[in-house]
């Protein structure tokens, strides 16, 4: 909507090489994720005992090995990363939008509701994060919602915070008087005046936020409180993979290379972003 | 409209006290300030910085910070407005009543076009689709004398320049037809001559709009130009009040005398050195005991250190706080 405000960091963002290969790379990856698995002829659950833990190459249809029990690693690979992003985004998207709202609501109102609202939000994030899944998991039982759930749970904390210090000195500002002097409602400026004006460090820190969560995400996996056989992330992937490191070591580098890439790309974009949109200048 | 209604003042305000409350206690920053604006009236108001004079209108307009209270009466159009809740208060401002600022350059929103701005008041407060609002948009540029208005309704603050941009507020203010536009020294961060083309604006569009104007500021010079009386204020108090060609003429209170004299003339035979007020504006924390003005004041004497002196009226139109006003 506002296109020409976005037009100056654009450049800048164009300007930085590192950044635009970053953003390459994670299309690709993206794209290979959602549409790679067509394309080769195995899917994910088969079992090729004529080619067990096989090496990568192309003289047989595991571009990519497979696994001790024969599972294509090209394929597992790709669908896990699809996992692995998705819980990222939709992550992502959540802890923005309630930390967004929280953290403007909190620094906007100030005073008692923002001490009241800053207080939960420090007992929130006082939780080891790792109990309190544990914890969810024992009573809830394992489930792929449960992984959305407790990342979610924390994920908005920190984005919170930083939205409620931009507020608190955006609110400062003279623009916002002058919104209250023109008889604009409360909801109003929130929406129409703040909530606009911290969107650039908002979408910095998305974008460093999505790769925390992957690999979070893999973490759990690997531990074994994340995704369930025989769906597959890329930390599950992993933890397989150190099994058979010794033996086997591409079961380990296919899915533990892909998810470096991504966090990788993911980094560095998002540092390229930081720069463009100069957070400390901000609007 | 009723005689009634004609002899009622746009506002008035009786007993106006703001307060502070700080860490260590609390502190004034308007004591006891009553005035009352005409319709189609301009009040200039005057005195240094930290003397309350833009605490008196961000009290009326019911945008004082969190630890500020208020009492007293503000009545706009006959309604009390002080404390009225935020919704209610909302009805008012940006419609009847309307504010422009001192610093343009950061109170417009900064993402928004100017366009979008514009036509939202006339959305919010008078119903207009936003169609209807972006024409009567480019309408207000024109009046307000911004060229190409067209082109500018599409662009963002930071296009324009200072002066643009305070054209802009003022258009603003005037979107909704105000009875009542409180200028807050609306030139003070501009270049001198896009001073003289504001206040010339905003002569012009006060006569047109046929609305009452309240101007702030420091610069005694930029409100001789444009108010029909004066308010002279100090340390939070009304000390001087006169409609303006008598004021200008013959200052009663010392303080306001020695203001006139701070303005730079240069028709003035030979530049001479700039007199200036010795010593500082006390903070709104001082303790009240005399006249606030005596530790400056050239006419000061035991009585001022330790009486506080009234206002009262000293001619038909001026009143003065002053144990020793200058006599004409």
């Amino acid at each position: 909507m506002n296109v020409g405000l976005w037009r100056e960091p654009g450049r800048r963002l164009r300007a930085n090489t590192g950044a635009v290969v970053a953003l390459c790379i994670l299309v690709i990856l993206v794209a290979m994720a959602l549409v790679g698995p067509w394309f080769s002829p195995n899917n994910m659950e088969a079992l090729d005992w004529s080619h067990v833990a096989a090496w990568p190459g192309m003289a047989h249809a595991h571009w990519f090995g497979t696994d001790r029990l024969g599972r294509d690693l090209f394929v597992r690979t790709l669908d896990g990363a699809r996992v692995s992003l998705a819980v990222g985004l939709v992550a992502s998207v959540a802890s923005l939008s309630v930390g967004v709202c929280y953290g403007a609501v909190a620094g906007y109102l100030g005073g008692r509701t923002d001490q009241l609202m800053m207080r939960i939000l420090e007992i929130l994030s006082g939780l080891p994060l790792i109990f309190f899944v544990i914890f969810l998991t024992v009573i809830l039982g394992r489930s792929e919602m449960l992984l959305y759930v407790s990342i979610g749970a924390v994920g908005w904390l920190t984005m919170a915070r930083i939205v409620r210090g931009r507020t608190l000195s955006i609110r400062q500002q003279e623009f916002i008087e002058a919104a209250i002097a023109s008889g604009a409602s409360t909801a109003r400026i929130i929406i129409r005046h703040v909530v606009p004006n911290v969107l650039g460090p908002v979408i910095v820190y998305a974008t460093l936020t999505v790769p925390q969560i992957i690999l979070f995400e893999s973490f759990l996996s690997f531990l074994g409180l994340g995704i369930q056989e025989p769906r597959a992330s890329l930390g599950t992937l992993i933890a397989q993979g150190a099994g058979e490191m010794e033996a086997a070591p591409w079961i380990l580098l296919v899915p533990g290379g892909f998810l470096a890439l991504l966090l990788l790309s993911l980094n560095i974009l998002g540092d390229g972003l930081r720069d463009a949109l100069d957070v400390k200048e901000g609007g | 409209m009723t005689p009634l209604a004609a002899s009622m003042p746009t506002l008035s305000m009786e007993n106006l006290q703001v307060t502070y409350a700080l860490a260590g206690g609390f502190s004034a920053a308007v004591r006891d300030v009553s005035l009352t604006v005409s319709s189609r009236e301009c009040l200039g108001i005057v005195g240094e910085s930290g003397c309350g004079k833009t605490q008196v209108f961000t009290a009326a307009m019911g945008l004082l910070s969190g630890n500020a209270r208020a009492s007293g009466s503000v009545r706009f159009d006959g309604r009390e407005i002080l404390g009225l809740a935020p919704h209610a208060l909302n009805r008012i401002r940006g419609s009847e009543l309307t504010m422009i600022f001192q610093d343009p350059m950061s109170a417009l929103t900064p993402h928004l076009r100017i366009g979008v701005q514009l036509a939202e008041v006339l959305v919010t407060h008078r119903g207009f689709t936003w169609r209807d609002a972006m024409r009567a948009a480019r309408f207000i540029l024109e009046r307000v004398r911004v060229p190409e208005a067209h082109r500018r309704l599409r662009q963002y603050p930071h296009e324009l320049s200072g002066g643009m941009r305070q054209r802009v507020m003022i258009g603003m203010s005037l979107l909704c037809e105000p009875k009542l536009l409180i200028a807050d020294e609306p030139t003070s961060a501009l270049d001198v001559t896009v001073q003289a083309q504001i206040m010339d604006l905003l002569r012009a569009v006060r006569l047109e709009a046929a609305m009452a104007m309240v101007l702030i500021s420091h610069d005694l010079g930029v409100v001789a130009g444009l108010a029909d009386r004066i308010i002279v204020m100090y340390a939070g108090r009304v000390v001087e009040a006169a409609a303006a060609g008598e004021l200008l003429r013959h200052a009663h209170h010392p303080y306001t005398d020695l203001l006139i004299k701070c303005v730079p003339n240069l028709r003035a035979a030979r530049l001479e050195r700039m007199p200036c007020l010795p010593g500082q504006a006390p903070g709104a924390a001082m303790q009240e005991r005399g006249c606030a003005f005596a530790p400056r004041c050239p006419r000061a004497t035991e009585q001022c250190r330790s009486e506080r002196p009234l206002l009262r009226s000293v001619q038909r139109s001026a009143q003065v706080a002053c144990h020793h006003p200058l006599s004409p």
